[in-house]
């Protein structure tokens, strides 16, 4: 049935106009029954994670097409500040870059039972709202840990990467923050939340790390063997891909495991608004969320779960994040980061 | 004086107190929200302008030029104080060394050296923002540069707390009127309750009370009292002074027609043609009328008088009935009207005016002996009812006609069909007035064979 709806999108995709920005994906998922109105969302989250959502908020909205547009989260900012796109709903796990939409007026406010449940740290004004909260881990193949245990810390990990460094010479994987959004956004939050970071990336930098810009082939050299460990990580996407594998583990550790949010905000170019919001209602709502946890694999806003985990530490939804949007910022951070992890 | 001009006191004073109770609040309301938004603005203004100074620290100079190090804090702090958007701009005169280019700059110079930030407001991107400016120099490439650090925020935050408070705030003035609006009630009612309380004492009296008002009152209605008090005094000196002449004037009247009638019929007697006795006999028969009327005048200007201060004396009603009974003897006898009394042996007393009592009950005899035609028969019954003593005089007359006891008791009105009797039309009125005098009532009514029933209730004691 999915299966069908994807062809169908696919299909339709060459139909519909030509973007300023990057699109990577595209679909559209018609209304099971007559058709009413048309929802364009704008998403970094891949549609074959999002599809079955669509499809549980089709079936109880039945007369509402979707077209799903994927794009990666500098041309989803690109299209909503430059071309200002008309899409009803942004989708986006770049937090710092939605919180930039948000804080710079891009953004319409919405306000339902369903947003003002949200807890404070989960949204932003009544413009930016979470719906899924990600740990970013550390995977690591087990074999590596041969005799010894699996580090706890950040300060553990440098200790064992000190005193074992052949083990992990040339086989350590981290994002590349220069070309990876996601990738910036960890590296700045480890940096800001403790001062192990540094020493981490210093001795990480002596053992010849690989720099990815997105998750999925560090996930793959891993399975493959030419990693050994690769530091943060979305568990998110990580998880399915190592489930049943007990070669490789998954570690949060526990002096912080930082946790992204994806979220989600109504462009102020949207043609209607309203559907976006009743959309965003939805991934909020119990049936959204249950979805969201069993079908898409992420795991929905849960304060309990933060409770019951007082490691994880979700990253703040604030002006802070503008911070390291910054020119400046961006350059002297960047170029630490160099000094600290590219070593001659 | 116009009615509609005269408002309730209490209306007047419930309403000023709660005018007076609606300017409080309002007042209360707008000092609470100017002085609470003024508070908020400062507070805010304060963390706004230590994030521009924390920013304004990151400066550096080198030889690259200007360079800054954007503090993460300054930004979260004034992100945890209120969800408002944030603008930063860091300038070289016109140049921005980075931020949002487009914010404006503050329109006065700013002090450099460790000045505390300047703090304007303006329109930026479809809203109002707070800018907290501060200008710093640096030395890039060994030449002192001026740098401008401008951190701008939205006051949404501010305006919910203005919001919030201007909440309480009404909720403040409403809950004081309220209060207000309750305790004015309140003080109306006790404030006006002594003038309450003397209309109440007033107005109980009975309809010959002349006492003079004791009532405790406020030395504000002293006057009033005093007013009334000299009214009442003129008023039961006019009364006593009515009846006085009255009584007098009974006398005065009495006494000569006594000796006019004994002076006529001598002259009957000594009259010696049928003509002239039918006009001595008409002279007597007036005299007659007019002597009863006197008497009876009298008989009421003593009700009247003495109903103010009855004697309270206990009365033994059998023995009273018995004297009257026993004085209309000899009218009766004139008549052939035949007197039986009956149950005039039970103790039955009465407490009251024994003058008054008496005077009711010759009054009820002379009715009965006046219209009973001629060898008939008076019953004269004593009786106890429902604890009242019950005096009744039946007679075999010629009723009352239909005419109702409301109308035969008023001053000087008389039946319809008696019109061939002497009569003053006094009678009834003055048995009603003693029988009220005595907390009792007169009962008239018709025999269906012919004749009245007057009965007198009388509480026991």
């Amino acid at each position: 049935m999915r299966g069908a709806f994807l062809a169908l999108g696919l299909m339709l995709a060459g139909l519909l106009p030509a973007h300023g920005f990057e699109v990577e994906e595209e679909a559209s998922f018609a209304a099971p029954g007559p058709e009413v109105a048309v929802l364009r969302v704008l998403s970094t989250t891949d549609t074959q994670i999002m599809a079955p959502v669509i499809a549980g908020f089709q079936a109880v909205n039945r007369g509402i097409t979707i077209h799903y547009t994927v794009a990666n989260s500098q041309q989803v900012q690109a299209a909503i500040v430059t071309d200002g796109a008309a899409y009803d709903l942004v989708i986006s796990s770049a937090m710092d870059l939605q919180m930039q939409l948000a804080n710079d007026g891009f953004a319409l406010p919405w306000q339902s039972e369903r947003t003002t449940a949200l807890p404070g740290w989960a949204r932003w004004q009544d413009t930016l709202f979470a719906f899924a909260q990600e740990p970013v881990v550390l995977i690591a193949a087990r074999s590596v840990f041969d005799g010894l245990a699996p580090p706890r810390t950040r300060r553990e990990l440098t200790a064992l990467l000190r005193d074992y460094p052949e083990r992990f010479r040339g086989r350590i994987g981290t994002y590349d923050p220069e070309r990876s959004g996601a990738g910036y956004l960890f590296a700045t939050q480890d940096a800001r939340l403790s001062d192990t970071f540094w020493r981490l990336a210093e001795v990480m930098g002596g053992l010849e790390p690989v720099l990815y810009d997105s998750t999925a082939p560090m996930i793959n050299d891993l399975k493959a063997g030419r990693l050994v460990l690769a530091y943060n990580v979305l568990g998110s996407y990580a998880a399915p891909r190592l489930a049943g594998d007990d070669s490789t583990m998954l570690i949060e550790l526990e002096d912080h495991t930082l946790t992204l949010l994806r979220t989600a905000l109504i462009p102020r170019a949207a043609r209607s608004p309203v559907l976006g919001g009743t959309f965003l209602d939805y991934l909020l709502g119990p049936s959204g969320r249950a979805l969201i946890a069993s079908e898409a694999g992420l795991p929905p806003i849960d304060e309990a779960a933060l409770a019951a985990q007082p490691h994880l530490r979700p990253i703040r939804l604030d002006p802070g994040l503008l911070v390291y949007l910054d020119a400046l910022k961006r350059r002297a951070f960047l170029e630490e980061w160099r000094a600290a992890l590219i070593q001659p | 004086m116009k009615r509609t001009g005269a408002i309730s006191l209490r209306k007047r004073l419930v309403l000023q107190l709660l005018a007076l109770a609606a300017a409080l609040a309002v007042l209360l309301y707008v000092t609470v929200r100017t002085v609470a938004g003024d508070a908020a603005e400062e507070t805010l203004d304060g963390v706004l302008g230590a994030a521009t100074l924390a920013i304004a620290d990151e400066l550096r100079g080198g030889e690259d030029g200007v360079s800054i190090d954007l503090p993460h804090e300054a930004f979260s702090i004034l992100g945890s104080i209120s969800q408002d958007r944030i603008f930063y701009r860091i300038a070289v005169g016109e140049v921005t060394v980075t931020g949002y280019d487009d914010l404006p700059a503050p329109a006065r110079k700013l002090g450099s050296g460790l000045a505390s930030p300047v703090f304007y407001t303006l329109p930026y991107r479809q809203t109002q923002v707070r800018v907290a400016a501060v200008e710093r120099v640096v030395l890039a490439d060994n030449a002192p540069v001026a740098v401008t650090v401008m951190v701008a925020q939205t006051r949404t935050g501010q305006d919910t707390i203005a919001a919030r408070v201007a909440n309480r705030a009404a909720g403040l003035g409403l809950g004081v009127f309220a209060l207000a609006a309750i305790l004015s009630m309140i003080t109306a009612g006790s404030v006006l309750r002594p003038i309450d309380r003397l209309a109440e004492a007033v107005g109980r009296r009975g309809p010959r009370d002349l006492r003079s008002v004791d009532h405790p009152s406020p030395a504000e209605l002293v006057p009033l009292i005093t007013a009334l008090n000299g009214f009442i005094a003129r008023l039961r000196a006019a009364l006593t002074r009515t009846e006085t002449f009255i009584t007098e004037a009974a006398h005065h009247i009495r006494t000569p027609l006594a000796t006019v009638r004994a002076k006529a019929e001598i002259a009957l007697r000594r009259a010696e043609t049928e003509e002239a006795r039918d006009t001595l006999r008409a002279v007597i028969r007036s005299v007659e009328e007019s002597a009863r009327s006197a008497s009876q005048l009298l008989d009421h200007a003593t009700v009247v008088y003495r109903s103010d201060r009855l004697a309270r004396e206990p009365v033994d009603l059998g023995k009273l009935v018995a004297g009257v009974a026993q004085s209309f003897a000899p009218t009766a006898e004139l008549k052939d009207l035949a007197i039986r009394t009956q149950g005039l042996e039970a103790a039955v007393t009465v407490t009251g005016d024994r003058l008054l009592l008496e005077s009711a009950l010759r009054n009820l005899m002379d009715n009965a002996v006046k219209y009973s035609p001629p060898d008939e028969e008076i019953l004269i019954s004593l009786e106890v009812v429902d604890g009242l003593a019950r005096v009744a005089v039946s007679d075999r007359g010629r009723g009352l006609s239909g005419v109702n006891q409301a109308e035969l008791t008023r001053r000087f009105a008389r039946g319809g069909n008696v019109r061939d009797i002497v009569g003053s039309g006094l009678g009834l009125t003055i048995v009603d007035e003693v029988t009220a005098a005595h907390g009792g009532r007169l009962d008239l009514s018709e025999h269906a064979e012919g004749g009245t029933c007057a009965a007198l209730f009388l509480p026991l004691g």
